[in-house]
This record gives C-alpha cells, structure tokens and sequence, in this order.
C-alpha cells in the first residue's frame, strides 16, 4: 500500500496501538501506586498494565516496520 | 467533544469514565477522521471513490470483508444471542459463515472480478438485465439504511447503558464522523478505517474473555456453572438440535443446516454488497479469491471475543439478565447489556477507555460499510442507470458523496424508528430472509446455470422477495401460521427466519428454472466472464502450493471441522 509513497493503514494501526498501549500501561501503572477504593473484578491480576505494554509493542513495531519515512 | 460529552452524562449509568478513557475515545475520532482527510485527495475518480481504485491487497480486503460485518448485530446482538440461546449462536459464525466465505472466494469471485462490475446488482444488470438489477438495487438500498439505523441505535444504546450519554448526542456524533471520513475519502477511507477498526476491536474485546476464563477457572468450569445457571445444553452445538424443544433456540438441525447454513449464510456472504464491494476492490483476481478465505480464517475466531462474553455472563454475572421489556419493567438489565455489564466488570480505566473505543469501532465499521455500499448502488444502479445515464464521471463522483451524507441523514431517522422494535436480532434476521435470501438464488443460477434468462431472473427474484414479505406478514396476523412457516409452533423468531429464508430461496429457483425453460436464453457469446461454462478463468498452475487460495481453503475447512466436533 506504499508503493507510491503514500503512507500505509498499518503505520496508523501502529499509531494507534502505540498511543493506547502508552496510555493504558500509564493508567495500570497509576493504578499500582494509588489503588482505586473501588475495584474492578479480578484486580489484582494489574491487567492494565500487562495489556497496555503488549499494545505499546506492537504499535512500536509496526510504527518503525511501516514508518513513511523510512527507505 | 470531549466537554460535551461530560455535559450529557447522566447518573443513570454502568461506569464512569476517567480522564484516560475519554482521551481514547477521542483520539480515536481523531484518527479516523485524519485518515479520512487523509485520503480525500485520492478519491477524484469513479473507480477511486467507489472501488477505493481496485489496488487492495489481500490482506487488507479481507480484514475489510469481515470489519464491514462486525457491526453492532456482531458485538451487541451476538453476545446477547449467546446469553440468551447459549452456544448455538456460535454456528451463525461457523456454518453460518465458514462454508459460503469459502464458496465466495473460489466459486464466486471470479464471475464478479472477471465482469469488472462495480456491484452485485451490476451484476445482474450484466447477466439478466435492467429490470433485475433495479429490483436488487431498490431492495438493497433499503435494507442497507434500515441496517444502518439498526447500527446507530445500537451504538446509542451501549453509550446510553454504559456511560449514561444521551441517546440523541451518540446517534449524531457517531452519524457526523461516519458522513465525514467516508465522504471524504470514499471506499479507500472506509476501508482503511475498517481495518484500523479491526484491529482495535480485538485490542479492546479480547480483555473480557481472557480475564473471564480466569475468572470462571477455564472452559469445563465454565460449562459447569453454565449448566447450574441455566441449562447443560448452552454448551452443545449440535447434540440438542434432534428437536425442536430439546435446545434453547426452538430450532431443528434442518433449520441451522439448509436454512442458515446453506441460504442465509450464502445469501449474505456472496451477495450482499456491503461485503462483496471490499472484496471487489482487491487489487488483482488471486487477492480478490484470497481475502475471503482470511476473513473466514479470522471469522471462526471472533465467537471467542462474541459468543464466549454472553456465556460468561451465564456464569459469572450475580443478576439475571432478561429481554428487553422485562428489563424496562424491572429497572433490570437486558440480554442486550451483556457485553458492557462484563466490560465494566474486568475493565480499569485505560482498559475501559479502550474497551468503549472497541464498540464504538465496531458500530462505526458497520455503519460506514453500509453508508459505502448504498452510494455505490445509488449512484451506479440507481441514479445513473435509472435518472441520468449520461454524465462526465466528475459528476457521479459528487453524486456519490452526496448520497453518502443523505444515506446517513435517512440511517438517523431509521434508528429513531428502529427505537420501536424490542428486538434487534430478530428485525435483522427477518430483513435479511427478505431480501438476500432470493437474491442469492438469482445470483447462483446467473453464474452456474448459462439456461438462465433476463425474465427467469427477474421473475424468480421478485416471486422470491415477495413470499418472503408474505410469509413474514401471515405469521404477524396469524402466530398459528408458524407450525406451517417453520415447521413446529415451537419455533422461536430465528428458527422462522431461517425457514421463511429456505423457503423464499426455493421459490426464487422453481420459478426462475421454470420461467427460464419457457423464455429465450441470451446467445453464449454475451455470456463470456458472467457464467460458469463460457468464462476462461485464469489458471493458478505456476503459483507455489502456499500461494494457492484453495490450499487455503482446505486448511480453514479443517479447523471449522474440528470446532465443530470439539463443540458438538
């Protein structure tokens, strides 16, 4: 899909993972630090945190794979 | 967006969002809208704006094929379904789904791909005519506005239960985005944004089932607490199909194989046009047969973030959830709730934010499909075939982004009406059985069958149709009329739909076999890339084994197999 230099969906599939993952693995790792009076079922598995760095690798790995950018 | 969100919510909710969350979901009208600027400069022709210039690869037609289906009937409706009906809703995405996806990339594809039509009801205009591609146009254009509003309301209706947003505030801020991206950008916009919207509905619904499954301590447990909750037979996917009130659907194995898992599923995957026009912008013949085994391929895995919510549900969830009038009279929760009841339920902030961002993804795909799919049929097979057959293509062009932004103004209406119907899946299922069904006996009998003729055509569909229209009108005068209409007064609504489907779809058949027998057929030569017998298909040999759709095919075959049996 860049073959005529435009830039490809999956650099804004990246961008998007990337920015959620950031901003999840953030909010899960507030979470540890300041535990919420009420919890969600399963709290202490800290899913926020775990899903939000898968996120924010695979958006990281698609935004560097499909950066316009790059050569 | 944001501060107007905040204004509209109200105390009568599931959750309350955090800052985080309401930055996701706005950033992800941001993007969608960016993409949509974006591409507004590549969708200046015909074939851009409405074929998104035929360049996609397989890949991205496929995840295309399957997001322009995973609308709100997919997320909401289904995992409803599964608490309601327990797994048999599973086979509305295997049997129901698996056989005619396999079907449409190596039987179909090539008839629609060779003919270089811009529709399925182009199509028809090809290979029977006029007066049956207006018939199949007028329908789908109908159905695709209704089916839109179905998709907004949902969409309210999850922003209503789960963050106590106006109803009215959801439709139009949802409606507007759509209108926006897809005007600009056409098809590619759409497209794009389907396969972002993909992604994002796994990132934000494979949460629920994973922590669920801790939750409930795997799939036997599962099954266990099920069974104690409701019935042994929410785990079984065929061993309760031997009767009609052996299962909680009211349906008959007959039913669920020949009614949903020949026509209805046949039906929908090769003819309806919202999900055929993304395999039509495939960028040559072997992509266009390939993205419809990938989107089967991830097809069979969607129940797990669908169908396996609604049994956890079953499980896990310390209420009863209940139809939806039962729920207004009780101040309870609906079937309809579950998905958001088990999102709130595992979800923190972030998680939650993402969570919202999946179903607003979901219903904005689906919306955005069918908004596509009315203007191409508008403009090609309506307004161009039917008011002004002669214009610069610059013209159509416009008019396809109007009707984009006026097939929107008139889905905001549908929803208001569909307001008025207490059951989504039902109304959904029932237009399906009314339109798609026949067509696709048209559509079959055009590409396999070189006897058939324009009138055949014509006159199979339109009989079709309308016994279809009337046999769903005789059981609403007359409810005796089921055991005649579904076999069994036992019956529920969706077993109905699936015969009335069956039914409809022979009708179409005899009588265009019939009419066909006793009219002139075209001569072979006009029939050249329509008809199975007088078109030349491209042949494969020199691709690698890997590279070939049917080794593909045979792999996903396999697996559907094998579910089918871990599941029975």
């Amino acid at each position: 899909m860049r073959s005529d230099g435009t830039i490809s969906i999956w650099f804004f599939i990246g961008v998007s993972l990337l920015v959620n993952g950031v901003l999840i693995f953030l909010a899960g790792l507030y979470q540890l630090s300041h535990p919420p009076a009420v919890k969600v079922v399963l709290y202490d598995l800290h899913a926020s945190v775990w899903w939000g760095a898968i996120l924010l690798i695979i958006g990281l790995i698609y935004c560097i794979r499909y950066n316009p950018n790059r050569a | 967006m944001m501060n107007l969100g905040m204004a509209m919510i109200t105390a009568d909710r599931l959750v309350r969002l955090a800052p985080v969350d309401l930055v996701i979901v706005v950033f992800y009208f941001v993007l969608v809208l960016a993409i949509g600027f974006y591409l507004k400069g590549r969708s200046n022709t015909g074939e851009d704006f409405f074929l998104a210039g035929r360049e996609m690869t397989a890949w991205i037609a496929g995840l295309s094929f399957l997001s322009a289906n995973l609308g709100a009937l997919e997320l909401m409706g289904w995992a409803a379904a599964s608490y309601q009906y327990g797994i048999l809703a599973a086979h509305w995405y295997w049997i129901g789904a698996i056989p005619a996806m396999l079907f449409l990339g190596l039987v179909m594809m090539p008839f629609y791909y060779i003919s270089r039509t811009h529709s399925v009801p182009g199509y028809l205009k090809l290979r029977f005519g006029e007066a049956s591609r207006a018939l199949s146009a007028i329908c789908f254009a109908f159905m695709t506005v209704l089916m839109s509003g179905i998709n907004m309301y949902a969409m309210a209706l999850v922003m209503k239960v789960v963050l106590g947003w106006d109803i009215n505030f959801s439709i139009w801020v949802s409606s507007i985005t759509v209108a926006v991206y897809v005007t600009l950008g056409g098809l590619r916009s759409a497209i794009f944004n389907e396969v972002l919207q993909f992604i994002l509905i796994w990132a934000g619904a494979l949460v629920i089932p994973v922590m669920g499954l801790i939750e409930a301590g795997g799939w036997k447990a599962l099954q266990l607490k099920v069974a104690q909750n409701a019935s042994v037979e929410y785990t079984h996917l065929w061993s309760t199909l031997g009767s009609f009130k052996d299962n909680p659907m009211g349906i008959h194995w007959t039913g669920i194989v020949f009614g949903l898992g020949f026509v209805i599923s046949f039906a929908y995957w090769t003819t309806d046009f919202l999900v055929v026009q993304r395999v039509l912008a495939a960028k040559d013949l072997r992509a266009a047969k390939m993205a419809p085994i990938i989107g089967a391929a991830f097809k069979m895995f969607v129940p797990f973030i669908v169908i396996l919510p609604g049994l956890l549900g079953l499980a896990v969830l310390p209420m009863k959830l209940t139809g939806e009038a039962a729920a207004v009279a009780s101040g309870g929760h609906s079937y309809n709730e579950v998905l958001p009841l088990m999102l709130a339920r595992y979800c923190g902030p972030g998680l939650l934010g993402l969570g919202i961002t999946a179903l607003i993804a979901g219903f904005m795909s689906g919306m955005a499909g069918n908004v596509s799919a009315f203007s191409t049929v508008w403009t090609y097979d309506i307004y161009k075939a039917l008011i002004k057959k002669t214009a610069a293509d610059a013209h159509y062009v416009l008019m396809g982004r109007w009707s984009t932004f006026v097939g929107v103004l008139i889905s905001i209406l549908t929803a208001y009406l569909v307001m008025q119907f207490l059951s989504i899946m039902d109304y959904v299922q029932a237009l399906f059985s009314f339109f798609v069904a026949p067509l696709f006996g048209t559509v079959i009998l055009g590409m396999l069958w070189k006897r058939a003729t324009a009138a055949g055509g014509f006159w199979g569909l339109l009989a079709g149709t309308v016994s279809s229209v009337g046999m769903w009108a005789w059981v609403k005068v007359d409810p005796t009329a089921l055991r005649y209409v579904a076999l069994s007064s036992d019956a529920k609504d969706m077993a109905e739909n699936m015969y009335r489907g069956l039914w409809s779809w022979i009708l179409c058949v005899v009588v265009t076999v019939a009419v066909s027998m006793v009219t002139k057929p075209k001569p072979e030569s006009e029939l050249v890339g329509l008809v199975y017998g007088a078109t030349e298909i491209p042949s494969e040999a020199e691709v690698p084994l890997y590279q070939k759709p049917v080794f593909w095919a045979v792999i996903v075959t396999i697996v559907f197999i094998a579910l089918n049996i871990i599941f029975w």
